[in-house]
């Protein structure tokens, strides 16, 4: 893989989408300009008030919001007031020349403005327009108004983590957004799959607390099955084992901390094994630890004393090594396991470089080139991004 | 002959998947395609189980059982298992005709699987020029770390989430299960509906290499700006925001009952003093956003004395009602329960010839004209050899009896 431009077009290049969205609907339109989309941005007069949002990036020529900036690099930007009979005109004339409308207002407002799914619809029939909204456009929460933190509580996330003896918490970045953005982007492209065999474009209905139960993965299923409410337990995997033992899984090292659990199954097995050698390579591995028959050892149904035990000499070798050796070890016994990164062990992280995942671009709100993550849609080994794109820039 | 293939409607209708692998990155993806009408047709083996179906809890009963994991059967609903062992050479030899005649391959085995075992993308192209190939692992198919195999709660910590996730004064908490690969679930399926495109528009095929780290980091993109421009490292802040004051979990009336409350501004905050009535929430240094986040450890306190007796249901509705931002912290069954995903349909129930009848969760969207369904619950392992080996590839009944007093259906 060659440099990052690439005359390659990315996948839905010559398809438009006019995006209205706030903070909700952000990354909805970046995902669409990420595969081709030319998006075009529309902003209220005074601009969008997300990009007032903090965290802000300072800069040169001013401040910006650093989520504002991430979700909405390369889209075009278009000032355009729908509160004037003027603007929603011009918004209508627009509305003909694109693919896709995105949008994240409350649920009958657009309609209330005249420029609703009925009046588009029937203007335009093949055009598909992405609604997203905190509980969709229907329904007895419609309309009611929530941030992350209540998206998050509401969608089953914020439940399952935190301490047991504190408050349950949600994750300090919004994530909320992200999975509704994201989602939206599949029931988008599926709308757009229908509309190339029919010709008929769809209202495709957005509901950012829904968006948060793939998060959920398989928990919400303990409450079915069983009638169990899983509960949050801090650094320790609960779920795995039929005698409720929780698996430690965050451990203190000397520079941070580092994952890793005692699993079962052959990669399992390999891995608990490698961490036993590697101990007792540094003289830290006591005999109980190493007279376990991993190949008999159940992670399914160990019971909590004999877990506790084990992860105490674990926990005491850890401590010793940094989160490097712990990668290196890893790769090299083959350990079920990773460090705790924070954002400066992702920028310098080796992997995202050698695999140009980061692209740089002009911010004129700061008045600097910015460093962001931009090619995850890497086709036949051409990697595609915003930075490369036919909009580019922002 | 009868062929016991379900009925499938929607707009992807006309798509074809075969799915290799286990887990979720991978069939999670096809769950979104299956879910809308593809035909998804999932290679198992008796030999290698999904670890979707055997590791992971809740199994119906609490009783573990290949047929008993919900971890399994909510990533496969509406789909087809066809059993074949691909250590074998006729078994490869039936999942190359599968491939032959399908729009999309999805696999998430280790990088150069597929290719070892003559099914990887290149080799397919020769007999389906249309074919698309998405291959989602941990860090991709190149790379120093390519070949690092590793689960997806150890990859959300690699991606930033874990360090931002708990209280300031303690050690990281972990999120549930596997949380990133729902994220390169999302990114998976944009990714094959834009490479379907590319092949309406090109007549050729096309291979995806996705790495779940780094769509991951896509929702880790601010803090990740933020160290850019000013090496800033954003650190967990418990519940709190740098946005709204007070932000946080306050507990109510009962066992773990919590409601989540935020205020956004100066004018929010008076509709929500108000409501309280008491005489700390009147006091009018309170309202300037700068005197409450000087004071939020305070108000946290205060605020927790006032919900502690109250039902979470009617704090809810009351503190909605006022206009103030608040929503309960719904437990597992509460989401089953909730008004909204009800209505919705969010969660549907399907049966299952083991697990009887059970929840599984459909699409977070709605198209209007074509909502994705929750047609049948997840296939036994093999359920449709015969259908398909008998039904869509044509083999005589004679034939697939042979194939059974081999290992190639095991």
């Amino acid at each position: 893989m060659a440099g990052s431009v690439e005359q390659t077009p990315a996948p839905l290049s010559g398809l438009r989408a006019l995006d209205l969205t706030g903070e909700l609907g952000w990354l909805l339109g970046r995902i669409l300009a990420d595969v081709g989309v030319e998006v075009q941005k529309i902003d209220p007069p005074g601009g969008d008030p997300g990009r007032n949002m903090e965290p802000v990036l300072e800069g040169p020529n001013g401040s910006v919001s650093a989520s504002w900036v991430a979700y909405n690099m390369g889209k075009s930007r278009l000032d355009l007031d729908l509160g004037t009979v003027e603007g929603r005109e011009r918004f209508l004339e627009l509305a003909g020349e694109v693919d896709f409308i995105l949008e994240s207002e409350e649920p009958g407002v657009l309609d209330d403005l005249g420029i609703g799914w009925s009046i588009l619809h029937e203007r335009y029939p093949s055009l598909i327009l992405t609604s997203v909204t905190p509980y969709g456009q229907d329904g007895p929460l419609a309309g009611v108004p929530a941030s992350d933190l209540e998206l998050m509580s509401a969608g089953g996330a914020v439940w399952l983590t935190g301490d047991a003896d504190r408050p349950p918490v949600r994750m300090t970045l919004p994530q909320s957004i992200c999975w509704a953005g994201s989602y939206a982007a599949v029931g988008t492209l599926i709308a757009h799959h229908h509309r190339q065999i029919t010709g008929q474009g769809q209202h495709v209905d957005m509901s950012a607390q829904a968006g948060l139960l793939p998060a959920l993965v398989h928990a919400p299923s303990f409450f079915d099955l069983l009638g169990e409410n899983p509960l949050r337990a801090g650094g320790y995997l609960v779920g795995r084992n039929i005698n409720g033992a929780a698996m430690r899984n965050i451990w203190p090292c000397r520079d941070g901390y580092v994952t890793w659990a005692i699993y079962g199954g052959a990669a399992g097995r390999q891995s608990n094994r490698g961490m036993v050698e590697w101990m007792d390579d540094n003289g830290m591995a006591p005999e109980s630890l190493k007279s376990v028959d991993w190949s008999t050892f159940d992670v399914a149904t160990v019971t909590l004393a004999e877990v506790s035990e084990m992860e105490a000499a674990i926990a005491a070798f850890l401590e010793t090594v940094s989160k490097a050796e712990f990668l290196e070890q890893a790769d090299a016994r083959r350990l079920l396991g990773y460090v705790v990164s924070t954002a400066a062990d992702i920028a310098a992280d080796e992997q995202l470089e050698a695999r140009q995942v980061w692209s740089e671009s002009f911010v004129p709100e700061l008045g600097q080139t910015l460093r962001f993550p931009d090619g995850w849609l890497k086709i036949d080994g051409i990697r595609h991004g915003v930075a490369s794109s036919a909009s580019g820039g922002m | 002959m009868t062929v016991d293939l379900p009925e499938r409607n929607g707009p992807l209708a006309e798509i074809h998947v075969v799915e290799f692998g286990g887990y979720g990155a991978g069939p999670a993806v096809g769950k979104s395609l299956a879910e809308h009408g593809a035909e998804v047709i999932r290679i198992e083996s008796m030999l290698r189980l999904d670890g979707f179906r055997t590791n992971y809890p809740p199994y119906t009963g609490n009783i573990p059982g290949v047929e008993r994991a919900a971890m399994f059967a909510i990533t496969n609903d509406n789909k087809l298992s066809v059993s074949l062992n691909l250590k074998s050479e006729k078994g490869r030899d039936l999942a190359i005709k599968l491939i032959e005649r399908a729009d999309v391959v999805v696999e998430n085995f280790t990088p150069g699987s597929m290719d070892r075992l003559g099914l990887g993308h290149d080799a397919m192209m020769s007999r389906n020029q249309k074919l698309v190939t998405l291959s989602t692992c941990n860090q991709g198919r190149t790379g120093p770390q390519a070949n690092r195999a590793g689960f997806g709660s150890h990859l959300t910590s690699l991606s930033g989430f874990t360090e931002l996730t708990g209280w300031p004064d303690r050690q990281p908490a972990l999120l549930w299960g596997p949380y990133i690969d729902y994220i390169a679930v999302a990114y998976g399926a944009v990714a094959v509906l834009a490479a379907l495109e590319q092949v309406r528009r090109t007549g050729v095929g096309c291979h995806i290499d996705l790495s779940q780290y780094e769509t991951g980091i896509q929702f880790m993109a601010p803090a990740l700006l933020r160290y850019f421009v000013s090496g800033e490292v954003t650190h967990r802040e418990g519940n709190r925001d740098p946005n709204a004051v007070p932000h946080a979990v306050f507990p109510c009336l009962g066992e773990q009952k919590w409601c989540a409350i935020s205020i956004h501004d100066d004018a929010e905050w008076l509709r929500f003093a108000n409501e309280v009535g008491e005489p700390w929430a009147k006091e009018p240094e309170l309202s300037l956003v700068s005197e409450r986040r000087a004071q939020e450890d305070r108000l946290e306190e205060l605020i927790s004395g006032w919900t502690a007796g109250q039902s979470r249901e009617s704090l809810v509705e009351r503190l909605r009602k006022a206009g103030v931002h608040a929503a309960p912290v719904n437990d597992m069954g509460d989401l089953y329960a909730d008004p909204q995903l009800r209505y919705r349909g969010t969660f549907q129930r399907v049966d299952h010839p083991v697990m009887g009848e059970h929840a599984v969760p459909g699409p977070p969207f709605i198209l209007s004209d074509t909502p994705g369904k929750v047609t049948h619950g997840a296939p036994t392992v093999g359920q449709h050899t015969e259908a398909v080996l008998c039904g869509i590839l044509g083999l005589s009944k004679a034939e697939f009896e042979e194939l059974q007093l081999s290992d190639v259906l095991k």
